[in-house]
């Protein structure tokens, strides 16, 4: 049995954001992180690994450097890392980055016993959506937002959250889940899977390594390929100041319910 | 079945859908949101609206849909669209769009709408922009959108003003920037929205009463369903209806000295004023407060007519949910924190020492009218 999980790395959006001139984002200022729903789709896989001894892949699709991101992946306990990267891919969409991750997956081999794991969505663009068109191109069943996951023989029994309660689900392998904070609780690196890291099996799938799928098409893939394209970015005015009230006493208080019953705003 | 082609644009004379999602027969509101946003796009394309409702035994709830707006509704009925699932209503779905060839279709950003919309479009070759907040489909008002709601030099912009593509916005990078996307090559133009967002039209019975029913042929068998809903769930306790609050009184990271007793301050607050309390990010994160309660972001967008932050900082992904609140009032410690920047009203102190007394001063305002 295989576990893949896909995992992203992600500018730190919690944090000071820098903006260039022109409205994009400044990537190269910023910190950058392991997307947090997707640390949660690794532990899921860890914790399966510990139950049924699957090997764990995880896949990420970006450049050179996120193979640092992959390394502390495999200090958790992830067995070995791929990387998808080619500038063929650069600019991709998420239709088109789920048509190459799916074509990745696909060189790894899904087997009727393996599930893959991705995170619910990423911080940056926090669309969710890679996740389910992976599975579409896969032609895998999906459960997204799992919040609970028990595994018997080949069925998968899912607590499926919504937002007014959730939905018992029950699929079988292969799948592909999407996983949330509350499933879990993301273990730390260990000082053992830090020096095992850099021995364990670690590749690159470029364009090469990728081409001869027929997911892999100049009109499906990086920017080209993508159906959706930026039409204008921007950022929105600032809202003129509002009133600093002077101290914070009963006067205060008294002053600020006076205006707001004037302006029959209460 | 008739062919299909995403990227004949010309052949997608369908209209402008909206897939109304349902849950236990009860119409989703956001369904009645899309339905008037819906019908604002449909006349700047001069096209018809049309909804789209799955399920079992619902076609007794469709016609409201008329009332908001839709000329039309497509009612898939059967057995095994009763729960929903992601391959029956994929597969319904890109059956009925195949055939009838929509330009637009707008889903609810909801857990289910966002399971649903990506699988859609993978399967039906188009693009999908994610949690719209805004969309237009003729240029000019788009300019005018862009004149009120953006920093750009509108004026010295060149627009296609023949453009028909559906203009896609929604926050990106957490709130920090706003983006326009489009799908100008395939058909349909796809959106989830956010939840909240859209503003409800008025009802209109005669509207409901004229509202057309349309029954397409769909072919589904239990074969194609390779998820078995054991059991759906409600939340045992009252969720908090932050989208429906005239008011909201929403707590952050500085009741941490006293978590109960912060949250009780803002529910004291929140009675007085008729609302309900909603919480930062940091809140739900730290688990003091349940996830039904964020406002951001990643929670709820809210725009009531009052909106009180108490102790929160003001991270753009939090303001990023409640900026276009009528009237916002900021108790914070630091004069520095970024709530200041978009709030009417702020008061630098102690919320512990500054709420009660506004509780007080408030009731005394109400009572002296």
């Amino acid at each position: 049995m295989k576990i893949i999980v896909c995992v992203k790395q992600v500018p730190d959006t919690s944090g000071k954001v820098a903006v260039n001139p022109d409205g994009t984002l400044n990537r190269a200022s910023m910190a950058t992180i392991t997307n947090p729903d997707d640390l949660n789709a690794v532990e899921a896989a860890l914790k399966l690994k510990e139950e049924t001894g699957a090997e764990v892949i995880v896949i990420s699709m970006g450049p050179p450097p996120a193979e640092g991101m992959l390394r502390e992946v495999m200090a958790r306990g992830v067995d070995r890392a791929v990387l998808v990267s080619a500038r063929e891919f650069g600019g991709s969409d998420t239709y088109a980055t789920s048509q190459i991750l799916a074509a990745a997956i696909n060189k790894i081999g899904v087997e009727a016993e393996d599930v893959v794991f991705c995170g619910r969505q990423a911080i940056d663009g926090d669309t969710a959506q890679v996740g389910p068109q992976i599975a579409e191109k896969l032609g895998l069943p999906q459960v997204s937002y799992a919040a609970d996951i028990k595994k018997e023989g080949d069925t998968l029994t899912i607590q499926r959250m919504l937002e007014d309660g959730y939905m018992t689900i029950k699929v079988k392998t292969p799948c592909l889940i999407t996983c949330i904070k509350e499933l879990n609780t993301p273990r730390y690196m260990s000082v053992e899977g830090i020096f095992d890291c850099y021995s364990k099996p670690y590749e690159v799938f470029d364009y090469e390594a990728l081409k001869d799928d027929p997911l892999i098409d100049p009109s499906t893939i990086g920017l080209k390929g993508s159906p959706t394209n930026i039409f204008k970015s921007f950022t929105p005015p600032q809202k003129g100041a509002g009133m600093m009230m002077e101290g914070a006493d009963k006067e205060t208080c008294d002053k600020l319910a006076g205006i707001l019953a004037a302006k029959h705003i209460i | 079945m008739s062919t299909f082609n995403s990227s004949d644009i010309a052949a997608f004379t369908g209209g402008v859908w909206v897939f109304c999602e349902q849950r236990q027969g009860t119409m989703m509101s956001t369904s009645f949101e899309l339905i008037s946003e819906g019908r604002k796009l449909a006349d700047e394309r001069g096209v018809k609206l049309y909804g789209l409702l799955l399920g079992e035994n619902i076609e007794g709830i469709a016609k409201e849909l008329g009332g908001y707006g839709a000329d039309g509704v497509y009612v898939c009925d059967s057995p095994l669209l009763k729960n929903y699932t992601t391959d029956a209503y994929t597969k319904v779905i890109c059956d009925v769009v195949h055939e009838y060839k929509p330009e637009v279709l707008l889903i609810g950003a909801t857990n289910i709408g966002r399971d649903l919309g990506p699988r859609c479009a993978a399967r039906l070759h188009t693009g999908l922009t994610a949690d719209c907040t805004h969309l237009d489909i003729a240029m000019g008002t788009y300019v005018d959108f862009l004149r009120s709601s953006s920093t750009l030099d509108v004026d010295n912009i060149k627009f296609d003003m023949e453009d028909t593509n559906l203009k896609m916005t929604r926050p990106a990078f957490g709130g920090h920037l706003m983006a326009t996307i489009i799908c100008p090559r395939f058909r349909p133009c796809m959106a989830t929205v956010r939840p909240g967002v859209m503003k409800k039209a008025e009802f209109s019975q005669a509207k409901a009463d004229a509202c057309e029913i349309i029954k397409p042929k769909f072919t589904l068998t239990a074969a194609d369903v390779q998820t078995e809903v054991v059991e759906v769930v409600k939340a045992a306790k009252k969720l908090v209806d932050l989208i429906g609050a005239d008011v909201v009184v929403s707590v952050g990271r500085g009741i941490s000295k006293d978590v109960q007793g912060g949250i009780k301050l803002a529910e004291e607050l929140a009675e007085v004023l008729g609302g309900v309390v909603g919480s930062s990010r940091a809140v739900v994160d730290s688990g003091w407060m349940s996830a039904d309660h964020q406002v951001g972001q990643t929670g709820k967008t809210v725009h009531p007519k009052i909106y009180v932050a108490l102790g929160i900082s003001g991270a753009i992904q939090h303001k990023a949910g409640m900026q276009d609140s009528e009237c916002i009032i900021a108790v914070n410690k630091n004069d520095t924190a970024p709530i200041f920047e978009v709030a009417d009203y702020g008061i630098c102190g102690d919320l512990f020492k500054v709420t009660p007394m506004l509780i007080e001063a408030i009731k005394a305002a109400k009572a002296a009218k």
